[in-house]
């Protein structure tokens, strides 16, 4: 998931560096993510994940790491197996 | 009446009234000659205003958002740079009474402001940046607890006539563009040139200059909390939400000429329709539909924040204060379209008024309105606005139609 997360950070974030260099805990707005980056980032996330994020979860915070994304589309997929 | 006042704000109101007297007698020759409104903006001291918004513990009003925003509304009518200019300074209030007042220095300097009624002028664009205040070049150097920074600013408004600035900057020499802190600067532990002066179309009492600054202090005048949730959580909401009053005050003078006008009209000729008759109602319409989506905003955001006062407040899901994309989503909607609308106001209005609109010195003259509701549409473009706002709103499931 990770792999193509960074793809995607790459393809849509606007990124000062290749996301190959970022750890997951690093924090992406730090690496130049902004919040309308973030947008492109969601839409080729759910694309590739077949997921919807509910709007709860489009905060800053969801956006913050690549492991809070991970956390995020797990919590999705949770959510949805659970239902 | 945008809002019922709260306590401290009708306490406030006949301070505002005595201001908007000063605004009023002053409004032409600060737009004729294109001057600082020095008379409305030291009327401002004098009443404690500047202050409002400090926490009354600290020794400022304790305003709510509804007083500041009811009074940048009355101010507008009168002056809109003198409403323009206390709309800026409290927009910068807020940042610092809703995300500093924890730490020390800060906390001090909000009591500084209240009792020395100090004027905040922010610095937030910068050469090279464009219009985009989430970004910045420059960076403050922090070592052994002091900080250096120099930024070369190209509009800074009444840059000149500020005690404080309010600056942002990078966290650090190699921080990205958008890892940003803000930072008050006092006057006394600034130096700047300014350059440029201010002829504008109008507006032409914000006095607007470009700066080139350098400033240093302490560390502890850099606010702790990263400059993004400060910009979504108190300078977005505040600016948008005053601006918002600075603009209805503006087309509710205007369409209070206008109707005086039609009432003039029908009195000397009360057997004809008047013609302009259709465009009140259009007009009136348009601000009550302007007034009802800041009164809806305001009560949430009052009602969830208490700029640091002891007053009852709530968790955002329960009053409904939007957060994260939502909020920005509504705030930006909302700053396009009062702007814009506004300007449709002032517009009809002058219609409705026809020469005696068109011509200045008259009672019911338009034509400062209309150069003044003009900027609302430029400070911080609407064209940037609507198409970042649109992907925001596409990437949203919440309901569209909420009744």
């Amino acid at each position: 998931m990770e792999d193509q997360l960074r793809n995607i950070l790459d393809d849509a974030g606007g990124l000062l560096r290749p996301a190959a260099s970022l750890s997951p805990r690093d924090d992406l707005f730090a690496a130049g993510l902004t919040s309308f980056k973030t947008v492109g980032v969601m839409l080729a996330i759910e694309e590739e994940f077949d997921v919807v994020f509910p709007d709860q979860l489009l905060t800053r915070a969801t956006f913050s790491s690549i492991a809070a994304l991970t956390a995020a589309i797990e919590s999705i997929r949770g959510d949805a197996d659970a239902a | 009446m945008l809002h019922d006042p709260s306590a401290t704000g009708r306490a406030m109101a006949a301070a505002i009234e005595r201001v908007v007297a000063v605004a009023a007698a002053h409004a032409d020759a600060v737009d004729r000659e294109g001057r600082f409104p020095a008379e409305a903006v030291e009327a401002l001291r004098q009443e404690g205003l500047l202050g409002a918004l400090v926490p009354m513990a600290l020794g400022g009003s304790g305003a709510t958002m509804a007083d500041i925003v009811g009074q940048c509304q009355r101010l507008g009518r009168a002056c809109a740079s003198t409403a323009m200019v206390y709309a800026m300074h409290h927009s910068q209030l807020a940042c610092l009474v809703m995300h500093a007042l924890e730490e020390p220095w800060q906390r001090d300097f909000a009591r500084r402001i209240a009792t020395e009624n100090l004027l905040i002028a922010s610095i937030t664009s910068e050469v090279g940046i464009g219009g985009d205040m989430r970004s910045s070049r420059c960076a403050v150097d922090v070592h052994d607890g002091r900080f250096t920074l120099e930024k070369q600013a190209p509009t800074v408004s009444y840059g000149d006539y500020a005690d404080v600035f309010f600056v942002t900057a990078r966290t650090h020499a190699e921080a990205p563009p958008s890892d940003q802190v803000l930072v008050v600067v006092p006057r006394e532990d600034a130096t700047f040139e300014s350059t440029g002066g201010w002829d504008a179309l109008g507006m032409r009492g914000t006095s607007t200059v470009g700066f080139t600054f350098r400033a240093e202090g302490v560390a502890a005048q850099i606010m702790a909390a990263p400059f993004a949730d400060i910009a979504a959580e108190a300078m977005v909401p505040a600016s948008h939400l005053m601006w918002g009053g600075v603009w209805t005050g503006i087309a509710v003078e205007a369409l209070t000429r206008a109707r005086a006008f039609l009432r003039t009209a029908a009195r000397r000729q009360p057997s004809q329709t008047q013609p302009g008759a259709h465009r009140l109602m259009h007009a009136a319409g348009l601000l009550d539909g302007m007034q009802a989506r800041l009164r809806t905003l305001i009560d949430q955001f009052d009602a969830t924040y208490a700029f640091g006062n002891d007053r009852a407040v709530a968790d955002a899901q329960e009053t409904g204060w939007p957060q994260g994309m939502a909020r920005a989503t509504v705030l930006n909607m909302l700053k396009h379209d009062v702007s814009t609308q506004c300007h449709e106001v002032v517009l009809e209005a002058l219609r409705i008024c026809g020469m005696a609109g068109y011509r200045n010195g008259t009672e019911f003259s338009i034509g400062r309105h209309l150069r003044d509701i003009l900027s609302a549409q430029l400070m911080i473009n609407n064209d940037r606005i609507a198409s970042g706002t649109g992907a925001m709103l596409f990437a949203q499931r919440a309901e569209l139609g909420t009744l």
